[in-house]
């Protein structure tokens, strides 16, 4: 790629991709709640539901606070405890097992939406886009590790992480520890950035209402005053 | 104490002629859109029966209602941790087939078929596909008067405890209509298991609501309802739910369903109730105390201290007055005629149900019926008591037995007044009844008129704020749009679509998707 994509690409474009997941999120939050949902379809087809969306999210979950924390913890914080290189078997170790688990899930997701006639006739473009790009996304996911596996020093993961860092504290020069990256390294934070983008326009919205807050509700029943 | 106001239902079930006007009416006005066309937020069910969805009423099955768990009332979906592992597949949905796959025929066909050997036909084509279907299977009123084996039919909860083979013979067949709507709980288990605290209960008038804006699909309150009476939409990604007609009810309104019954078998009224007590009741050790529990939760509207303690919890002086007139007050708590569908649930539901009569079993056999004094033995009657028992007093026979002496009792005696112009007061003494009282009944019960029937006071928005008309909130809903998909009065429908489909559309055009 040449300087000014990787520029473009891992200097500004995360500012942009953010700025669109916040304030896209927000008015959509503000103007369209009705259409804010998790967008089940489970009523539709029970088959599959249970090993495949539970594989999925499960699988998804743990992979983002795998790279939540693997990308953002300063190195400064996890050495005492062990080295660059241990970190990155580590992840390694980790992101294939929860990898996987998430494979397994999406393809049985897959198969249910493209292939059984009551999700494929009522999908929207963007739930059939939605899991089609994650699942891109995951093979590519999937594919650093062997890339990873040919120098097992960590310094890759070093760099990403820094990246990172640089990136979340607006620090210059962000985009220098990228360029010499491979490719799949490269289109996977793309992709990666990319989700970001589309966000506000899918169902993705259902991930910012988690109901956490139901465990510390304290009274089961809610009863409204005029 | 907290005194509370409910707007409840009575179903006099011994009128029910099953003609199903009541849901037709419900689903042409708030069920008539694509992803709610299997949902019927009131259908009729024909029992003994299955009903819709199947077996719903087995919560072995559904995992609806409450549990009582060391004294601690929990949703039987589980606790709070059990529910949330639930989320991304919920083991305890209906499918759609549990209701039924929604179809249209393919009419046009009638019309533009070619010449054929055989006359065209118009094949059933599903909502959700569009795709011929090889036959409807189930549907709303699947078992319209004993439709099907009695194999499949005796499969009804409310035959537990019974012997009921007996009841599959031609001589012995039995059955009644029995009308299902959302039961608008004291103590509802849907709002309990909601995630997203979507769903809530409204406290002036008691009817429970779901946020279209809150809902975020989690779909948790469609298994926790024992009465299966929330729907998911499965084309806007909501559940929906009977809104009791609640714009209709804050103008003094009857419900849709309430005001096109032509057997004018429901009455309105409103229902003082203390709120501090309803996890107390609710949580009785034995379930055939529910049934008890929950009338002592109700309130006297005639006693002096209770209408000053109503005032001042806010309740107003015309719903206060509206209680004492109140039909469903006098069936349920007066003359204990009428009860909660499936107490055992321990929602506390608010639609209550008056047992039909049914003729004498052996009348015909003998020829006469037994003159056992003025009131026949009501064991004889062809539907069961322990059937009803199941199904209105967690199976507890006495107070159904009690009630369904009152209503012959009224009948007796009416009829001795109106035809042999005399007055039986032994019938009446019999069943602890006054001549007043059972005038009364008759009005309310067998005239049932419109104005007897429909006690309902217009909602007071003004009350809203500290002082009558301080403040906007009465004003500020005047010349607002009524309902509506979207963010206030938008329609939510733009031609950008930038986030997500169209919010609605009409699928009654007899088109196939």
């Amino acid at each position: 790629m040449n300087i000014f994509l990787d520029q473009f690409f891992f200097g500004y474009y995360p500012y942009i991709a953010m700025t669109i997941f916040i304030v896209g999120s927000a008015l959509r939050y503000d103007r369209d709640q009705y259409t804010w949902k998790a967008d089940s379809s489970q009523l539709l087809r029970k088959k599959g539901m249970l090993w495949g969306s539970n594989l999925f999210h499960v699988g998804i979950i743990l992979l983002f606070f795998g790279h939540f924390v693997g990308l953002l913890t300063p190195e400064w914080i996890y050495h005492p405890f062990m080295s660059a290189a241990t970190k990155q078997i580590m992840a390694m170790i980790a992101g294939g097992i929860f990898g996987t688990m998430c494979l397994v899930g999406m393809l049985i997701l897959l198969n249910r939406r493209l292939f059984d006639k009551r999700i494929s006739k009522t999908s929207k473009f963007s739930d059939t886009f939605i899991l089609l790009y994650l699942f891109a996304q995951l093979l590519l996911g999937l594919l650093t590790i062997p890339y990873s596996a040919q120098h097992l020093d960590g310094s890759s993961m070093v760099a990403l992480a820094n990246w990172a860092q640089h990136i979340t504290t607006f620090r210059m020069g962000a985009a220098d520890f990228i360029i010499a990256e491979a490719w799949v390294f490269k289109l996977h934070l793309v992709l990666g950035m990319t989700l970001f983008v589309i966000f506000p326009f899918t169902r993705l919205v259902h991930i910012w209402s988690v109901p956490l807050q139901y465990l510390t509700r304290t009274n089961y029943q809610i009863v409204r005053r005029r | 104490m907290k005194i509370r106001a409910q707007i409840g239902m009575v179903l006099n079930l011994d009128k029910c002629i099953g003609c199903h006007t009541c849901s037709v009416t419900c689903k042409n006005v708030w069920t008539s859109r694509q992803g709610v066309e299997y949902a019927w937020f009131n259908n009729v069910e024909t029992k003994p029966g299955i009903g819709y969805p199947v077996d719903w009423e087995n919560q072995d099955k559904w995992h609806g209602g409450w549990v009582s768990k060391n004294g601690k009332l929990q949703p039987k979906v589980g606790g709070k941790f059990r529910l949330l592992a639930k989320i991304f597949a919920n083991p305890d949905l209906p499918e759609i087939d549990d209701y039924y796959e929604p179809f249209t025929f393919n009419y046009a066909h009638l019309q533009n078929a070619p010449e054929m050997v055989t006359p065209p036909v118009a094949r059933p084509h599903s909502m959700i596909t569009g795709e011929v279907m090889e036959k409807p299977e189930w549907g709303p009123n699947w078992e319209e008067i004993l439709g099907g084996e009695f194999e499949k039919r005796s499969k009804d909860y409310n035959f537990k405890t019974i012997e009921k083979e007996i009841y599959g013979q031609f001589e012995n067949t039995f059955m009644m209509y029995l009308p299902r709507l959302c039961e608008h709980c004291l103590n509802p288990a849907c709002v309990a298991a909601c995630p997203s605290g979507a769903i809530y209960k409204r406290e002036e008038d008691g009817i429970v609501l779901i946020d279209q804006d809150k809902c975020r699909g989690w779909r948790m309150c469609v298994s926790a309802c024992p009465y299966k009476k929330i729907y998911y939409n499965w084309q806007s990604g909501k559940s929906e739910k009977c809104t009791f007609c609640y714009p209709r009810i804050e103008s003094g309104e009857p419900t849709v369903c309430s005001e096109t019954c032509v057997g004018r078998i429901r009455s309105l009224g409103v229902i003082l109730y203390d709120a501090d007590k309803i996890e107390e009741m609710a949580n009785m050790s034995d379930e055939k105390d529910l049934y008890e529990a929950q009338l002592k939760i109700f309130l006297d509207p005639n006693d002096k201290a209770v209408q000053a303690q109503a005032k001042k919890d806010g309740v107003p002086d015309s719903w206060i007055e509206a209680a004492q007139n109140s039909p469903v007050y006098k069936m349920a708590i007066d003359w204990k005629v009428a009860f909660p569908l499936h107490p055992e649930y321990r929602t506390l539901p608010m639609v209550w149900y008056v047992p039909p009569l049914s003729p004498i079993q052996n009348a015909i056999e003998k020829g006469v019926i037994d003159n056992r004094g003025p009131i026949p033995n009501v064991e004889e009657l062809r539907i069961p008591i322990r059937y009803l028992a199941n199904m209105l007093t967690a199976g507890d026979d006495k107070p159904v037995i009690f009630a369904l002496k009152r209503m012959i009792a009224m009948r007796n005696f009416m009829r001795a007044k109106r035809v042999d112009n005399t007055i039986l007061t032994e019938v009446l003494d019999e069943v602890g009844l006054t001549q007043d009282m059972v005038d009364d009944m008759y009005r309310t019960m067998a005239l049932a008129a419109y104005e007897d029937r429909f006690v309902i006071p217009t909602n007071h928005k003004e009350y809203a704020g500290e002082t009558p008309f301080d403040n906007e909130i009465a004003f500020d809903t005047r010349s607002s749009c009524g309902f509506s998909f979207g963010n206030g009065c938008s329609e939510g429908a733009t031609t950008a679509t930038l986030f997500g489909g169209k919010m609605h559309s009409n699928t009654m055009n007899g088109k196939i998707v």
